[in-house]
Parts: C-alpha cells; structure tokens; sequence
C-alpha cells in the first residue's frame, strides 16, 4: 500500500515569470493554473457500490487520494421495529438485511432467540434442514458475490453464468417455503415445515451439477489474467488491519486469519461436521498476489462454496426422519434474560443481541451486521489505488446494502 | 469529395482495374439531359455517395447490434431479442432505434450546448469520412486513393476529437473521465496501429487498399499477406489489440466503463444523439476489422473470386458482388471476435493500458517490422 498523496499546499495562481530569486538562492516556484483535487460522488446512484450506498471520493486524475463512505439511504428502523413487534413477527424483519442470505440471518436471529428459551427442544431433522439451508444460501450469496465482482471488474457473463446456478437454488427454496429471496423459513424452534418429497433428492442433483460448473467458473473469472492483474496486490488488508476494523467472514479470511465461527464457536451440528471432515476453512494464501488482496478474498468466497458443498452432502447424509420443529406456542413468551449469538453469513458475523423481560415483545434488540463493519475499511483501504481499484476494493467487500443500513 | 468525380490521382502500374468509381459509372449511363450544370452533377453525386454511406452505416450498426445481442445472449445462455419482427427479434434494432428517434432531445444545464450539439456530428462525420475510403469491390469505391490507408486512419483518429469534446461538454465529472481516458488510450494506441499496418504495407508495397487486395490474389486466391510473410501474423494481433483500444471495445472499454464511470463520456447522452455514438462504434468495428481483413486477409480475395477469375467473370457484377460478400463476411468475422472477446474478458485498468500500448505493444511492432524488413530484402534482394 502506497501512502495517499497528500496536497502539501495551494499553489499560488501567478504567472511563472514573476517569479523571485529568493535570499536563500532559490527560485519561487509558481504556476499558470491552479490544480486541484476533483471531488466527485461515487453513488448514491452509481453500479459500483451495489445499492444505494455513497462513496465521496476525491481524487487527483485517476489516483483517489480520499473516499468517504455514506450510509443510511436504505435505513429500516429495523432494530426498533424488533422492539415494537412479537418475537416472530419480528423474523420476516430480518430477511431484509441482507436479502442474498435470507436464511443465515432468520438462522441467527432464531438462535438468539432460542438461547434465551433453554427448555426448548429443537429436533435433529429440524438442525439439519437449517444447515442444508444455510449453506444454499450461502453459495447463493457468493454466487452473486462472484457475478457482481466481474460485473465490477467489467466482466459481464460470468454474473450470467453466476444467477442460473443461483436461480437453481432459489427453486429449491421455492419449493421448500414459497418465497425466492425472503424466506422466514427457519423459525424459532427449527423449521416452519417438512421438505417436501424428494426435495433431498434435487439438491443432491444441483450439488453433483455445481461442482463442475464451479471449476467452470474458477477457470473463466477466477484464473483469468486481466482479473488477476485487476485484482491482485490490490486493496491489501494485513492481518493487524482485519483485526483492527473487526473484519469477519471472507473478507477476514482472506487476509489469513483462520476463523470461522461454524468451526470456532460451533452452533447447530457444525462442530460435528468439522470433526467429520465435512469442511476446511479455506484462509486467503497471496497465491497471486499479497495475502489479503482483493483476489484472496474473492477465491476464499469461491472455495467456500465448494465446503458448503461438501457441508450439505455430509447434511444429506445425516439426515433422517423426524420432526423439524419444537413445541413451540403460537404466542412466544421469551424468560427474562439476555443473550448474544453471531453466526457465519456469508459476509461474516451476523449477531444478534437480544433482551428480553419475560414479555412478548423483546426489550431490547441489537444486529451486528457484518456487512456494516466491514465497510469501515473502505476509508483506509481506498486512498492512493487508481479509480478502477477503488471499484475493485469495494467490491471485494461484498456489501449488501439493507445490511449496511438496516 | 471532388475525387469522386475523378479518375483517382494516378493508379500504379499493377492495378487489375483501370476503372472509375460507379457514381461516375452511374452518372455516365443515366441518360441526363444537356441543360443541367456541371457543378449539380457534382454535388448529386456527392448527395448519393453521402446517402449510399449513411445507409451503409445504419446497415452496418442495425446488423452489429442485433448481431451482438444475439451473440452475447448466446454466450450467456439467454436467447436475446426474439420477439420484434417475428423471426429471432431481427426488427429489435429497428424497433429501438425509432425509439431513440422519438425520445426528447436533452442536454444538460450547464452543458456548453454548441460542443454537446457537435461531438456526434464529428464523431459520426469522422466514421463517414473513414468509410469512404474503403473500397467495398474492386470496382465500387467512392474514390481510388492511393494513400487509403493514411485517409481512413487519420480521417479515423478525428472520432476522438468527438469523444473529447462530448466528455467536456457534458460537464459531468464522470464524463470528462471518460474523455481523458479516451484521449490517453487513443493516444497510447495510434502508434502501435500504424506501426503493426506497415508490415502488410512492407510485405504488398501499397497502401492502397485495392492494390493491396489485388496483391494477395495469388495461391487460388489465398495468397493473403499472413501467408505471405511470417511478420504478419504477430503484426495482425498488435493490429488487433490496437483496433480494440481504438474503437473502445472491451477489454479496453474504459472511456465508457459502465461499473466504474457510470456511462464515460456517454453519461449526459440520450435518445438520438447516444445513437450517434453507437452508430459510430459499430461502424468503426466494422472498419478495422475490414482494414484487418484488407491488409492481413486478403480482401477481396478468396478461392471463390479465384474460380470466378479463372471463368473469365472478372468485371462482370457476379464477380463484383462475390468480391463485396468476401469482405464482408472477412469484417463481420472480425466484428465477432471483438464481440467475443468483449462477453469474455474483464476490463483492463488505465495504468495496464497505457503500459501495454507504451511498453509492449509498440516496441513489438517496431520489431515486426524490422523483421518483416529483412524477410522482404532477403526474399527479394538477396535470393533474386
């Protein structure tokens, strides 16, 4: 990383021929025109910053030498609606922060939920039926990240190739609760119904199918030249600077740190998978460039789906018959008490605090979001790369804006 | 426009056709009465040749924007256009382009007016002035220029005044991004342009492009300039690279890079003015890929005009048509390979551009055309 080049001082606008000899025997340096710094918007309307978020840049050419990132266009009051409403009301809320992982987010939200209910059961079938989902969502989820990043490096039909694969996922969801994108499927106490019949069956098939689209995939955007020299050595975040803004997920690991909250604080039955070999924890390497470039993160998002792969086969394996949800009253009374869970989304840590005084509203009600956290980054990661790069950095952050914003 | 009327300047020696352009074919046979003017001869004929070029251009950029609609559909595994007109939406084009025909014609506040008005006049009179100078058979050509190549490449290279002048007129911070990026590209890569062009122009010793089309007939007409001398294979792919940055085709695409600058230098443009500078581009695509072909491809040349040749045909309207199909079906080609590679690759970053065109592109064509050089001397000084 290259310091940003600041503007020392305001040349003086005066003609160069009036300059002086001064006593210390140097000329005066002055210049016929003054230069300075453009400042332009990136946003709130603009391709690059995946939503109606703001980025005021100011550059220099094509050199940015500052960016300001500006939130709160798509602002919800969603952690007040998460106050004013029932504990299930409350889940459909949450489908809306980050709307590529819908399921990961009614995930998080039900475990806190269900921390603070300790007599509750939740059924085997109804845990793996989660995960199956989870992690279908988060393939879906990288593969828009993946799509949308060539977009972004201008790259166009990958992100074609990206949404059928991610349209095959979404029938399945359809299938299983009705919605494509907003599925409040996962409730507290499991899931909202059984998988339909032979529903196991068909994402097995689109696990064998997207394997080998997948290495399709890599080889055409991933192992391309012009998106490795696009990529690589660009918006590098050391490990101290992960650690320093809070950085989770991918955007963590691929700066190599290896974490992973389904690995290193286990919920659901993803110790258990871990133990079984059903997935690694794939950390960014520098194998094109420095470790924590914007490729690194990019290939840690791509080979994350291959372990989700590898998470839903061994969740087919699992799986038996039984109930998929527990005795749950159709009024949730929550017992007094607070509790914070963070799960892995596929943009990091999405957590849930969640307070409650043993009525049916909760008390008090506070999202982690990663993509929020994340974004801090850009300030300190965006001065000093060419206009195109700043692109690139803010890409590689795979920000969902209802997240960000909430 | 006054050389239509002429016999061209003076035609080498080897020319195949001591002929005219047919505007003054026309013009000779229609029966015109004695009392019309010299001077209202000249200007009908520069009124058609002008209308026979705008068709031509609107021909041109109907076919390519349907063509790569239907091209990028394909590769990503969508059908395109399919429903105006009937078959495979071939009227989409036609359909769009009446609504861009009616939409409100905007220019901005703070535009300067005068230069927003002008760059699509220039961008668009610069395509047409290039395209005058290719010849489209032997002997249908709006003028027999010895110097075809210098006339269309520097007519060719005015497109970017255009571009410039939309990108300041604008007064979009986004489009005048675009217009630098322009100016640098096409600055970087003009010169490695001309260099590649002067291997094919060493190996055929023309720069005319019907000389050099009637060159490459040899070898039952596949004696084109990449079999001729080894240099021109490299040379054609620095041509080629070139051709791209010139005509801002992806992976070179920054003066509009949509997810980066918005639109470039297309930002503030709309309704018939942005179909100005889409016509321009696929014009301009056409005619490298065209100039590509000529220089490189043979022209007009292939086995089926040999076989006409060899019937005696040579002359006959059969013979100019086959020669007029050839190269066409030699441009669109290269109109789909450009197509190809812009639904294949990423955009390059300005900093990779310019170090390519500075570094890499133009000193390989120096190189290729020292080689080309010595291929020749040796081929025809020291073994003749």
């Amino acid at each position: 990383m290259t310091s940003p080049p600041q503007a020392e001082h305001k040349p003086s606008i005066r003609p160069a021929d009036e300059a002086r000899t001064l006593p210390s025997g140097e000329r005066e340096f002055f210049m016929d025109v003054a230069t300075s710094d453009l400042e332009v918007n990136m946003g709130p309307q603009h391709p690059a910053t995946h939503g109606v978020m703001r980025v005021l840049l100011r550059t220099d050419g094509e050199l940015v030498t500052g960016a300001q990132p500006h939130l709160g266009y798509l602002h919800r009051c969603a952690e007040k609606i998460g106050e004013s409403v029932e504990w299930l009301q409350y889940l459909p809320y949450t489908d809306r922060y980050d709307y590529l992982s819908a399921m990961n987010n009614n995930l998080s939200y039900s475990l806190a939920v269900e921390a603070l209910m300790p007599e509750l059961e939740i059924p085997r079938r109804g845990t793996m039926i989660r995960m199956i989902c989870a992690e279908l969502n988060r393939i879906a989820s990288h593969l828009v990240a993946f799509g949308t990043y060539g977009l972004d490096i201008g790259a166009f039909t990958p992100f074609f190739y990206a949404f059928r694969e991610r349209e095959w996922i979404q029938a399945l969801f359809e299938k299983i609760c009705g919605a494509r994108l907003t599925y409040s499927y996962i409730r507290i106490g499991g899931v909202f119904n059984d998988t339909p019949p032979g529903w196991l069956q068909e994402v097995a098939d689109f696990c064998d199918v997207f394997e080998e689209k997948w290495q399709e995939y890599y080889d055409l955007l991933i192992e391309n030249h012009i998106f490795v020299q696009r990529t690589a050595n660009v918006g590098v975040i050391s490990e101290e600077m992960a650690y320093d803004f809070g950085l989770t997920g991918p955007m963590l690991r691929g700066s190599g740190v290896d974490f992973d909250l389904r690995r290193d604080m286990p919920y659901l039955e993803y110790g258990e998978a871990h133990d079984a070999g059903a997935f690694k924890v794939p950390i960014g390497t520098g194998e094109k460039g420095t470790v924590g470039d914007c490729w690194d993160r990019t290939q840690v998002r791509m080979v994350e789906m291959m372990e989700s792969l590898g998470l839903v086969r061994w969740c087919l394996e699992q799986i038996e018959p039984g109930p998929v949800i527990g005795d749950v009253p159709r009024v949730i009374k929550v017992p007094p008490g607070e509790a914070y869970v963070g799960i892995e989304n596929p943009r990091g840590e999405l957590g849930h605090y969640m307070h409650s005084d043993g009525g049916k509203i909760a008390t008090r009600c506070r999202v982690r979001a990663p993509s929020f956290v994340n974004l801090a980054v850009l300030e300190d990661l965006m001065p000093g790369t060419l206009l195109a790069d700043s692109v690139a950095i803010i890409g590689s952050t795979d920000i969902v804006i209802g997240e960000t914003d909430r | 426009m006054l050389a239509l009327m002429q016999n061209g300047g003076g035609a080498l020696a080897q020319t195949p056709n001591e002929g005219t352009n047919f505007l003054h074919e026309l013009l000779l046979w229609l029966p015109l009465p004695e009392w019309i003017p010299g001077w209202a001869l000249i200007l009908g004929a520069v009124g058609a040749g002008v209308g026979i070029l705008v068709g031509l251009v609107s021909l041109i950029a109907l076919w390519s924007v349907w063509m790569e609609r239907k091209v990028s559909g394909h590769m990503q595994c969508r059908n395109g256009p399919m429903y105006a007109g009937g078959w495979h939406g071939w009227a989409q084009t036609i359909a769009d382009g009446i609504k861009l025909f009616q939409k409100e014609d905007m220019i901005p506040i703070g535009a300067d007016r005068a230069l927003f008005v002008l760059s699509p006049a220039i961008v668009l009179a610069s395509i047409f002035g290039a395209l005058a100078a290719l010849p489209l058979s032997y002997d249908w050509y709006f003028a027999r220029m010895d110097l075809g190549i210098f006339t269309i490449l520097a007519i060719g290279s005015t497109t970017t005044i255009g571009v410039i002048m939309a990108g300041w007129a604008s007064n979009s911070k986004w489009s005048l991004y675009g217009a630098m990026r322009e100016a640098a590209q096409v600055v970087a890569y003009e010169i490695p342009l001309g260099i590649a062009l002067m291997v094919p122009l060493i190996t055929l010793g023309t720069f005319s492009l019907l000389d050099a089309s009637a060159l490459q007939s040899g070898f039952f007409g596949m004696g084109w300039a990449i079999f001729q001398n080894p240099l021109c294979l490299p040379a054609f792919i620095i041509f080629w690279i070139a051709a791209l940055a010139e005509t801002k085709r992806a992976p070179f695409d920054l003066p509009e890079a949509e997810s980066e600058l918005v639109a470039g230098f297309l930002t503030e443009f709309s309704g018939i003015r942005w179909s100005f500078f889409f016509m321009e581009e696929y014009a301009a695509m056409f005619l490298m890929s065209a100039v590509g072909a000529v220089f490189f491809f043979g022209g007009f040349e292939s086995p089926a005009t040999y076989a006409l040749r060899s019937a005696g045909m040579e002359g006959t309207i059969v013979f100019s048509l086959v020669c007029f199909v050839t190269l066409v079906l030699k441009a669109f080609t290269g109109v789909f390979l450009m197509m190809w590679l812009r639904w294949t690759l990423p955009r390059v970053r300005i900093d990779q551009v310019m170090t390519m065109g500075y570094k890499y592109l133009t000193p390989l064509a120096l190189i290729c055309v020292l080689g080309a050089a010595i291929w020749e001397a040796i081929l025809h000084v020291v073994l003749n």
